[in-house]
């Protein structure tokens, strides 16, 4: 065996499973594809970690998070996972893309989630050409232009607000008549005269030739149907879950999410789940850290039992 | 790790590294404020050492840096760009994992 537990996924669960379970003196391996961090990386400034009283950057809690867990001998690796395979029990053997395989007794999955896309036309071909999923990366090429932000929630309204850096105007589409962010942060952006709220609105069409130049979108209440001209298109339409690579070797919800018990256990023995990628209601830094703690406690009781 | 092995590209060492450059060079734009950036930067340095003398893997900062991005039309990072003898082979936009930025090297070697 080469470890007793193999984290997949080095977001805010993945690395408090692995401060955890290091702490636990078990054997443990985090990997992921790339480097540490996972969604939070995609927002710059964190104000709702607890400790934190100015808050913290997003790069400064990912650091830190793994050096804690490195501190207790957590082991790193990237690499990306093609499938598992159930070999006995308290046995399974973790495929690799690039053809290795690594043998573990448990496996904690914290793969998180991605953005969702719009699905309309023009969306695809101009993702990195004025179409963007981050605001943090992305919002620097846009000074003094004018953009959009799509969606209705504390991504959308927190992204659209540290937009207002760089960008000239801000249409804030939703295709509700409401926000579903957080008070406070709603209230920012009511108070900002860079942001427009377009309620009741849907984008039909993201318009450019090489670069975008224009939505089409459409009123859900009146029918009416017009173009804005701007440059960029920031979508933030919620999140689907990164579980594809797990087929049915365990229970998930319609959406993808994967389903536990409260402590964190998946419908195949050995195998758990925490953060982003777990169903449940909600999804922030402290709760998947919190899950993290919990599914690695579990599987420091599983491997116990006989 | 040794990051010595990853080449920081400026725009005036961009024609001498990269364009007049018999080989594969991988250029990844990249700036400390983007998050994804940080994320596959450990990655890159990992790749650079393993690929030592097959391939010169290079980063660019996009807020020191203003000309070549420019040029390359990049309005989103990171991007990374894989360059064949000077000439543009593949394109990557978006932090992805080390295979994928592994397969598109090899490719460009081969």
């Amino acid at each position: 065996m080469d470890y007793q537990l193999v984290i997949i996924g080095s977001g805010p669960a993945g690395m408090t499973a692995g401060l955890y379970a290091s702490r636990a003196m078990m054997k443990t391996l985090i990997l992921d594809k790339m480097g540490s961090g996972g969604q939070m990386l995609k927002t710059h400034w964190i104000d709702n970690y607890p400790g934190f009283v100015d808050g913290v950057s997003s790069a400064e809690l990912t650091e830190k998070m793994l050096n804690q867990a490195k501190r207790f001998g957590l082991e790193e690796k990237y690499g990306e996972v093609s499938f598992i395979e159930a070999v006995s029990r308290k046995h399974f053997r973790i495929n690799l893309v690039d053809g290795n395989s690594i043998d573990t007794n448990a496996i904690i999955i914290t793969t998180g989630a991605g953005p969702k896309t719009l699905n309309v036309p023009g969306e695809k071909e101009f993702t990195g050409r004025g179409v963007s999923y981050c605001a943090t990366c992305d919002g620097f090429f846009y000074r003094g232009q004018d953009i959009a932000v799509v969606g209705g929630g504390d991504s959308a309204v927190q992204e659209a607000l540290f937009l207002t850096k760089f960008a000239k105007k801000i249409y804030l589409i939703h295709r509700r008549d409401r926000l579903r962010a957080t008070g406070v942060v709603q209230e920012m952006a009511f108070k900002e005269p860079k942001i427009e709220l377009v309620w009741n609105t849907t984008i039909e069409k993201i318009n450019g030739e090489n670069e975008v130049t224009g939505i089409t979108v459409k009123n859900k209440i009146s029918g009416e149907i017009k173009e804005i001209a701007l440059t960029g298109v920031f979508i933030y339409v919620g999140i689907e879950p990164y579980t594809d690579f797990m087929g049915d070797l365990i229970k998930k919800d319609s959406l993808g999410f994967i389903i536990t018990d409260e402590w964190m256990k998946t419908s195949c023995e050995g195998i758990y789940a925490a953060g982003d990628c777990r169903a449940k209601p909600l999804r922030q830094i402290i709760t998947a850290c919190g899950e993290g703690a919990t599914a690695a406690y579990a599987v420091e009781h599983y491997l116990l039992e006989l | 790790m040794a990051s010595d092995n990853v080449i920081q590209l400026t725009d005036s060492s961009f024609d001498t590294e990269v364009t007049n450059f018999k080989g594969v060079v991988l250029v990844d734009f990249w700036a400390a404020w983007c998050g994804p950036c940080r994320a596959i930067a450990p990655v890159i340095e990992e790749i650079a050492t393993e690929y030592s003398g097959k391939a010169k893997i290079s980063k660019m900062n996009v807020d020191e840096n203003q000309m070549t991005p420019g040029k390359f039309n990049i309005r989103a990072i990171p991007t990374m760009i894989l360059f064949k003898d000077g000439k543009v082979v593949d394109q990557i936009t978006g932090a992805v994992g080390k295979n994928l930025i592994i397969s598109a090297i090899d490719k460009a070697i081969a």
